[in-house]
């Protein structure tokens, strides 16, 4: 028994030697340019085997582009990979998996019509496996890591945790000795982050795996990583052994960070937006009948664990799902045949999380998405004059780019400036999901900044966030979902973070 | 854009060329005499450039058409079907309508374009409002509209000495385009069909509703999310390909035949989207490919006169060469692969 152990010991132990000499990880020189953008500019940095790194910058700094490089997802214009001293020419993330390096997205790569096991084997080489035989594979790999997701689930079913699990799970399967894990901690439970966060100790210092952790999160950074680079406008600007003050790592991050202005109460006694017993209804959840009031220059937020019922909600009030109960009231006017149409007639805008998805055009410059929100009436499109705006609302709203970039060639804080940019005047009311979602501090100060502008002008907002801090800090009234229905709706002085955390997990 | 991927479109053509040539000399042929007798066969005399000409009007019209469909992401293969609508619609008019002569011709193209534009919106609508993917409902309407144009040759306008599956009686003399010097082609179709890709341009290039097409096509729920009506606008472009498909109808009936006959587009809908997928959807690219084509598939008709190769010699040549635009025209593609092959080979 104790001969048997020691022997694991000793294996593990081999196994921790063998991949120090395998997998060091050495980036070149990587310099990667979009049009005039520079989004890496010759960066030389080492991660060592058995150790969990944190990669810190703020929206735009070159973290993601960088790590794309190094899983095979994009070329670098120059410079070079090493993995244990070999030279490395990826052409896709499948070959860098082969090699050794696989990188968790933001958003899983899964097939949501897939069961868990499909999704598992899908892109290995068809082995001698039979299913039940993966299926019981997967099952004893879950569970060395503490994961508890069922192999004959489909994924559309998961969580967003789960579905992070499951891919971290095919990664590893797939022979994974480097893990990048971009963002991994928005959108998914406080629970699932500790799970997360203990798999991840466990392949560093038991399995002797790299780690690399992109994040603008610095509690999380801290508490997790043992070093962090941290990458300004594109550039390396430092590494430090973590813990560290936070001050240390933040003046490396920034120029200058200006303090956070105080709240201000802007509610005014004027009705924006009244829900009465709404009902919605799809194939996956039913909404129970809300009521809910919000004046003019006031911020709802709705909290939930994903998939409560809140998203569902925001949705409706877009006029993007119809309801199937209750009425809608804008301004104290009834609307009955409300529709996304008729709501951005009536001053409503709608920001959904998925920027790319839906908001923005892929394709598309800047230059072009002005005119094509642009409310001129004219046939032909005034080129020069577009042009000038969008030049105009690139300095003001201070986004990373210019006016020929694609849309798509910008962070994802500077897409959401430049969909606030587009934002009309004037507006009564506006509904988003996640709005600063993989934002960095800066960028999300930058946004709720602008929103108080708006409240000061009279317009109400009401929003969707995982982020309990934000919700707590950001809004006046807090409304609480919890499978579909409505839990409380209560003013955000009257609560904190921890108390909605509390009441999301039921503990009331 | 560096100088090869500038150059790039034009290598699979000589491609094209270069196997052709070699099947030529397989076969024991000339491929000398046999370009030449092509090239005789397209350019060798007036009339036949006219010819030339004639084809392409139509052609291009569809063309036309079909860059602003593409542009929304729409894929109108039911041009065909809008191209024989336009030609019933015009031969209608030629048939029964009696106008004063500054009339009748303007009257006889607008029916075309209405009856073009027609066939199209309810493809479109099939998609919009049924959600019937517009390549189905199209390849439907496509049929449909061959049986129509069969059941009106056989049937209600069958010429007067009976019914023959030919086609209709010839059209008055006052119902047909003025033709130039004795050949197919009427001036003031090839004079519209250039305005018609102009305007197209200035509309995919320029516009307010080109920039919203365009947005359609890369993502349409985040173009609806910006306000732009996405049923509204594809409705739009599917009429707007149909009503200039439709004028290539109505030109063929008016001044290529001199009546509805039975196969009244020949095909020219689906030649219209084989051109515009050798384009790369670009602009510039569209007149000249379709050029192209016309003086290919004209000049191999006299192929057969002069060598003892049959016609097919062009369809050949087009088919090869659609083969190898599609397999390599795409340069961003073929350097990945390249890439791939290469790094593969080092690793």
């Amino acid at each position: 028994m104790l001969a048997a152990a020691h022997a694991a010991a000793s294996t593990d132990f081999f196994l921790v030697y063998l991949a120090n000499i395998i997998m060091q990880v050495q980036l070149n020189t990587i310099h990667k340019q979009f049009g005039s953008l520079v989004a890496n500019d010759e960066i030389s940095v080492l991660f060592e085997p058995g150790r969990i790194y944190g990669l810190l910058g703020e929206n735009g700094a070159g973290k993601s582009t960088l790590m794309k490089i190094l899983s095979g997802y994009q070329r670098p214009d120059r410079g070079e990979i090493l993995l244990g001293g070999a030279p490395q020419h990826f052409a896709s993330p499948r070959q860098a998996l082969a090699a050794g390096v696989g990188m968790l997205y933001q958003e899983p790569l899964d097939v949501p019509v897939f069961t868990v096991l499909e999704n598992y084997l899908l892109g290995r080489a068809a082995g001698g496996e039979s299913p039940r035989q993966a299926a019981r594979a997967l099952e004893a790999l879950a569970q060395r890591y503490g994961f508890d997701i069922d192999p004959h689930e489909h994924t559309s079913e998961l969580s967003m945790g789960e579905r992070q699990q499951l891919e971290l799970l095919r990664l590893l399967a797939g022979g994974a000795q480097v893990l990048i894990l971009d963002e991994p901690t928005t959108g998914i439970s406080a629970e699932q982050k500790d799970i997360l966060f203990a798999s991840m100790r466990t392949l560093a210092r038991e399995e002797g795996k790299t780690l690399i952790l992109v994040s603008h999160k610095l509690d999380e950074v801290q508490e997790l990583c043992d070093y962090a680079f941290v990458l300004r406008k594109g550039r390396l600007v430092g590494g430090l052994p973590l813990p560290c003050p936070n001050q240390q790592l933040v003046s490396l991050m920034f120029d200058e960070l200006a303090p956070r202005p105080a709240r201000r109460q802007l509610g005014q006694h004027a009705p924006a937006l009244s829900l009465q017993s709404v009902q919605v209804h799809t194939g996956r959840l039913e909404l129970e009948p809300v009521s809910l009031q919000l004046q003019a220059g006031q911020v709802l937020g709705l909290a939930g664990l994903e998939g409560s019922g809140q998203e569902l909600l925001l949705r409706a009030c877009a006029g993007l799902l119809p309801l199937s109960g209750g009425s809608l009231l804008l301004g104290g006017e009834s609307q009955p045949d409300w529709n996304y149409p008729l709501a951005r007639q009536h001053g409503v805008a709608y920001l959904a999380a998925g920027r790319l998805e839906e908001g923005l055009v892929a394709g598309l410059t800047l230059t072009e998405h002005m005119a094509l929100v642009s409310h001129t009436h004219g046939l032909l499109v005034d080129w020069p004059q577009n042009r000038k705006l969008a030049e105009q609302h690139i300095s003001t709203y201070q986004v990373v780019g210019q006016p020929e970039s694609y849309i798509e060639n910008l962070s994802g804080g500077n897409q959401q400036r430049f969909l606030f940019a587009m934002l009309p005047q004037n507006l009564k009311l506006i509904l988003m999901e996640h709005p600063t979602r993989g934002l960095d501090i800066r960028s999300t100060d930058w946004i709720w900044e602008q929103l108080d502008q708006r409240r000061a002008q009279g317009t109400a907002i009401l929003f969707v966030s995982a982020d309990l801090d934000e919700i707590a800090a950001r809004s006046d009234q807090i409304a609480v979902f919890s499978g579909g229905r409505l839990l409380r709706s209560l003013p955000a002085a009257e609560t904190s973070a921890d108390e909605l955390g509390h009441l999301i997990g039921g503990a009331l | 854009m560096s100088r090869l991927e500038r150059i790039w479109p034009l290598l699979p053509g000589l491609a094209a060329l270069l196997v052709t040539t070699l099947l030529l000399l397989a076969m024991g042929t000339s491929p000398i005499d046999a370009y030449g007798a092509m090239w005789q066969g397209a350019f060798g005399t007036s009339a036949r450039v006219y010819s030339v000409l004639a084809f392409l009007v139509p052609l291009l019209l569809a063309a036309s058409g079909l860059l602003l469909t593409f542009k929304a992401g729409l894929w109108n293969i039911g041009i065909e079907g809008q191209i024989i609508m336009g030609a019933i619609a015009a031969s209608w008019v030629a048939l029964r309508v009696e106008l004063p002569a500054g009339l009748q011709i303007p009257m006889e193209l607008a029916a075309a374009m209405a009856g073009g534009a027609l066939w199209a919106a309810l493809a479109g609508l099939l998609k919009t409002r049924g959600g019937v993917h517009e390549i189905f409902g199209g390849l439907a309407l496509n049929n449909l509209a061959i049986l129509f144009t069969n059941y009106l040759i056989a049937g209600p306008w069958q010429p007067p000495e009976g019914g023959s599956f030919r086609g209709t009686q010839p059209f008055g003399a006052h119902a047909l385009l003025p033709l130039f010097e004795n050949s197919r082609l009427s001036l003031l179709s090839l004079v519209l069909a250039v305005l018609a890709f102009a305007g197209v341009a200035l509309l995919l290039t320029n516009s307010h509703w080109g920039l919203r097409l365009k947005a359609l096509g890369q993502n349409a729920r985040s173009a609806f999310l910006l306000g732009v009506s996405s049923d509204r606008e594809l409705l739009l472009a599917m009429a707007l390909c149909g009503a200039l498909a439709g004028l290539g109808g109505g030109v063929r009936v008016l001044s290529w035949f001199d009546s509805l006959r039975q196969s009244i587009s020949g095909g020219i809908g689906y030649l219209a989207l084989m051109v515009v997928l050798l384009a790369g959807f670009r602009l510039a690219l569209t007149p000249l490919v379709a050029f192209f084509f016309s003086a290919v598939l004209n000049g191999s008709i006299t192929l057969q006169l002069r060598t003892q190769l049959h016609s097919a010699l062009g369809d050949i040549l087009t088919g090869v060469l659609v083969l190898l635009v599609l397999l390599f025209g795409n340069y961003a593609r073929v350097r990945r692969a390249f890439r791939r092959n290469r790094s593969s080979e080092n690793g």
